[in-house]
């Protein structure tokens, strides 16, 4: 490209920021232009939807957290709304607390019976969330309506009932009427939209988005994944339970089909209608949702002839018509015929991450002693012992089939192995956590890639440093977190240059092609700043010039003190590349030893290679 | 002493054998193709309450249904067939749904005012509630060959809904009876089994033999499990996974539909009744691990008696709570089990 056109590219894509900038910076202004407008203007009818929205909103905004970006559906999320709209009535009510810490009780219970449900179900496949949750709201609307002396049973709970819920109170005034409300629910919308922007950007954030598209690859770089999940379902739950709350004083009546299923399934429909991967799909959703159903509710039963809640028929197609032709949702859709937003620029000089020390004394780093591994009746490593040396390359080759792969997942914890002890740096990591491992400094490559297709290169890697950082899930959602993040920006930036990548940090990671992507893989790897590093046939797909710089690369790392175990099928890698090599056929180690020695092995020759012409 | 508790197995078994019949059907086409139907259910309303209409001489509304359903296939194969570049095959493609739908449609509607015996009519309801098995997998599930579980499952909700409202509006909210099979019944000491008992017992018995036998001896059978057990290596081995698909579902409906036209003579049917029966179902399929049809349906048998003992013993209000109760240690059981990092993520 040679300078004017570099220029041109430039001064066009300076344009298109622009653009952008006062695009989006305007529909945010209008947003918040209505938010401001409705309350001063709009009729009781108007302002009733709207605080309708504005609560339903917040429960969908933590069902897009945990559908959108987590990969968990939950059936039940009216149940959470209904746990914090009971609590806090019948805690105001009849045992007088006060109404802003009956809700906060309300938002407490909800959490603790979302961790039980936590508890038992996260650690199976996703759609058991969604079963248990289901089942979880049958149970929670089966006690709501039964048990009459507490609840009010299906009549309700409130003043009509002879159970007065005090209204909220504000410096002596009480909040009542939808005008007023309006400022309390959106005021929680708001704050709820800029703490999960936050979030999702944060270390946390990044996590979380790992959760649907490859929990493997977060728990390789250290991110608790049960732990996780159960945050990115506490925090549905939670944001529900405070809708419950806001809904139960806005009302002063509560009844028990708050929290069934079918409010449950509405809440799914307003997160599909908007979009799941949108914090703003969210709204729309709900918005939309809102709007249509009062429409839905006052035409079809003229069309029936009959009264009835007919709009479930349309909601239904909506639903199925919605995942087929539209699955994404409203807001993603609109949002990718906009102009991109400019990416924040990176800062190069933000302080360094913390380095690990580098150690170079003598001795073997990872060891393998006797693993086994079966699955079903096949045994896929067999009593397999080797040696990493500290500071050394090794080779792990052999046709496929051979148990390589396995080998890695059972070193990296993906896998616990049936029998055998495996040890690195000194510690037995047999029946550890991928999780736990990796914060010991072991870093991985993927022989099947795992990467987050939708986020950019720079978040890509950046999940790379989630076991050497430190910011939580709070200092995440507040945006405390940002002299940690411009280190870990600026650091990934430097790997990403180190693969060769650094021509667009900021393009999406599904932009590359196969080859560029095994690059990725290697970059994240490195932003672990690991100790060991396993890299799963990291030459496949390269172009010669690219395995060249491969090879470069892999060499400099080694002078840098990093320990390397390589899966490869290209021998002319393997061979410039280790110290040795180590052999496996069938699941058996067959030969290990100096590269030059095990060529001319004639069990690996005639098992590998093929047979020697003589 | 033992009369009450076995009276209440008694009649915990008969509802068991219907949440059985649905497990079965959970399980069976979860494993072939990943959806997990939220509205297996649905379609126990549907057989029902279209015998309820037959015997009154009205055409049911599931015929427009199934027409409605038809004439989405002709246009989805019809739009295939003209992408593919076929437009002869499209033409033909067009004809053979249209057929049926016009066939279907005549057939319903003679069948209606023609007075027919009483089991042919339960026979028409059950077959004609089975067609839309085939039509609910091509028009909602075939379109998206490699959508996820999660999917999958946010779209039978939508059916759910769908076929809930639908009922709805053909039928109204009143409850609908049809006669059982058969007068009269059998005393056995203390427990009194009606003819409907016999009946139900005796089709949800011959079903799961005519299942296992399907599954272990035909080639079809086979051909499904490993469908089941491997989506690429049957696909590889020249099984068709589409159609294992549309065979899948078509058995789930075909169970729902004979469990709607055996239950409804015992505890009578309204729109949204199916629904419920197809969760209790599910928690029998949950037992299961969603996986083993034999443990699902020993699993819905002891929903089914349970329900009856708790509603009994501790409380009839609450035996649908304690019913949904039971899968939380279920799951916990699962989740304790030693499970590799790798088992739990999709």
């Amino acid at each position: 490209m040679n300078a004017p056109d570099g220029r041109r590219a430039a001064a066009s894509r300076t344009r298109a920021d622009t653009v952008a900038v006062w695009l989006r910076g305007g529909l945010l202004v209008i947003f918040l232009a209505v938010l401001v407008a409705l309350p001063l203007t709009a009729g009781a009818f108007e302002l009733r939807l709207a605080n309708l929205v504005g609560m339903y909103g917040l429960v969908v905004l933590g069902l897009v957290l945990l559908t959108g970006y987590g990969g968990l559906a939950s059936l039940g999320q009216a149940a959470f709304v209904g746990s914090g709209a009971y609590t806090a009535a019948i805690l105001a009510s009849r045992f007088g607390l006060n109404p802003w810490l009956s809700i906060v009780a309300g938002v407490l219970l909800s959490l603790v019976l979302a961790w039980l449900i936590g508890l038992v179900t996260l650690r199976l496949k996703g759609h058991y969330l969604a079963l248990a949750t289901l089942a979880w709201g049958l149970v929670i609307t089966g006690v709501l309506r039964n048990w009459m002396g507490v609840t009010g049973g299906n009549t309700g709970f409130g003043s009509a009932t002879g159970n007065r819920i005090p209204p909220l109170t504000f410096l002596g005034e009480e909040l009542r009427g939808d005008r007023v409300y309006f400022i309390l629910v959106w005021g929680c919308v708001l704050l709820a939209l800029w703490l999960l922007s936050n979030l999702l950007r944060s270390r946390t954030g990044r996590a979380i988005k790992s959760l649907r598209t490859g929990a493997i690859a977060a728990a390789s770089f250290g991110v608790d994944v049960q732990r996780t999940k159960m945050i990115t379902f506490l925090i549905a739950a939670g944001l529900a339970a405070v809708a419950g709350g806001l809904h139960t004083y806005r009302e002063l009546f509560i009844v028990p089909g708050l929290a069934g299923l079918n409010a449950s399934i509405d809440y799914l429909i307003m997160a599909v209608i908007g979009g799941l991967t949108s914090i703003w799909g969210a709204l729309a959703g709900a918005g939309i949702f809102v709007l249509l159903k009062e429409q839905l509710q006052q035409w079809l039963p003229r069309i029936v002839g009959r009264t009835g809640n007919y709009e479930i028929i349309a909601f239904g197609f909506i639903l199925i018509l919605v995942l087929q032709y539209a699955r994404r949702g409203l807001v993603p859709m609109l949002d990718s015929l906009l102009p991109r937003m400019p990416p924040r620029p990176v800062k190069h000089d933000a302080a360094p991450l913390p380095a690990r020390e580098v150690d170079r004394s003598p001795g073997a780093l990872l060891e393998l002693r006797g693993v086994t591994r079966s699955f079903g009746g096949l045994t896929a490593v067999n009593d397999l012992s080797f040696a990493v040396e500290r500071g050394s390359i090794v080779g792990l080759i052999g046709p496929n089939g051979a148990g390589k792969t396995t080998a890695f997942n059972l070193i990296t914890g993906v896998l616990s192995p049936d029998s055998g002890s495996i040890t690195f740096n000194g510690a037995a990591i047999g029946s550890r956590a991928p999780h736990r491992i990796a914060a010991l400094g072991l870093a991985r490559t993927f022989q099947h890639l795992n990467l987050n297709p939708g986020m950019s290169l720079i978040e890509n890697v950046a999940l790379g440093a989630y076991a050497r950082t430190r910011s939580g899930l709070l200092g995440g959602m507040l945006g405390l977190d940002h002299a940690e993040e411009e280190s870990v920006r600026s650091e990934a930036v430097r790997h990403l240059r180190r693969v060769g990548l650094d021509e667009d940090p900021h393009a999406r990671a599904d932009s590359l092609p196969l080859g560029k992507v095994r690059l990725l893989e290697v970059a994240r790897a490195l932003m672990a700043d690991p100790v060991l590093l396993l890299l799963d046939e990291p030459a496949a797909g390269l172009r010669r010039h690219e395995k060249e710089d491969l090879k470069r690369l892999v060499r400099n790392l080694k002078a840098d003190g990093v320990t390397v175990l390589l899966v490869e099928h290209d021998m002319d890698v393997v061979m410039d590349l280790v110290d040795t090599l180590v052999v496996m056929n069938h699941g058996n180690k067959l030969a290990e030893g100096p590269p030059a020695v095990v060529r001319h092995d004639p069990a690996v020759i005639e098992a590998y290679l093929g047979r020697e012409v003589a | 002493m033992f009369d009450i508790p076995l009276i209440l197995l008694f009649e915990g078994l008969t509802n068991g054998a219907i949440y059985a019949l649905m497990a079965l059907g959970i399980v069976v086409l979860y494993s072939v193709t990943g959806v997990i139907n939220v509205a297996q259910g649905e379609f126990v309303m549907l057989s029902a309450l279209s015998v309820a209409s037959l015997l009154a001489g009205q055409v049911p509304g599931t015929v427009y249904l199934v027409v409605a359903g038809l004439v989405l296939w002709a246009v989805y194969d019809v739009i295939a067939r003209l992408r593919a570049g076929q437009p002869l095959r499209a033409l033909v493609a067009a004809v053979v749904p249209l057929a049926v739908a016009a066939a279907t449609y005549l057939v319903v509607v003679l069948a209606a005012g023609a007075n027919l015996p009483y089991l042919a009519l339960i026979l028409l309801a059950v077959a004609l509630t089975t067609l839309l098995g085939p039509i609910c997998y091509r028009v909602i599930i075939q379109p998206l060959p490699r959508a996820s579980v999660l999917v999958f499952l946010i779209m039978t909700i939508g059916l759910h809904l769908a076929l809930t409202g639908l009922g709805l509006a053909f039928w109204g909210p009143q409850p609908y009876t049809i006669p059982p099979f058969q007068r009269g019944g059998v005393r056995f000491g203390a427990v009194y089994l009606d003819g409907q008992d016999l009946w139900l017992f005796g089709i949800s018995a011959l079903l799961l033999v005519g299942l296992w036998f399907f599954f272990g001896r035909t080639l079809w059978g086979k051909a499904l499990r490993a469908a089941a057990v491997n989506r690429l290596g049957a696909r590889l081995s020249g099984i068709s996974v589409v159609k294992a698909g549309s065979v899948a579902f078509t058995l789930s409906v075909f169970l729902s539909a004979v469990a709607g036209v055996l239950i409804t003579p015992i505890t009578k049917m309204v729109y949204d009744f199916g629904f419920m029966l197809g969760l209790k179902g599910f928690v029998g399929a949950i037992i299961g691990g969603l996986a083993n049809p034999a443990i699902a349906v020993l699993g819905a048998l002891f929903v089914g008696v349970a329900e009856q003992f708790s509603a009994f013993y501790i409380s009839s209000a609450y035996k649908d709570v304690l019913v949904f109760l039971l899968i939380i240690p279920v799951l916990l059981m699962r989740s304790l089990q030693h499970l590799d990092f790798e088992e739990h993520v999709e």
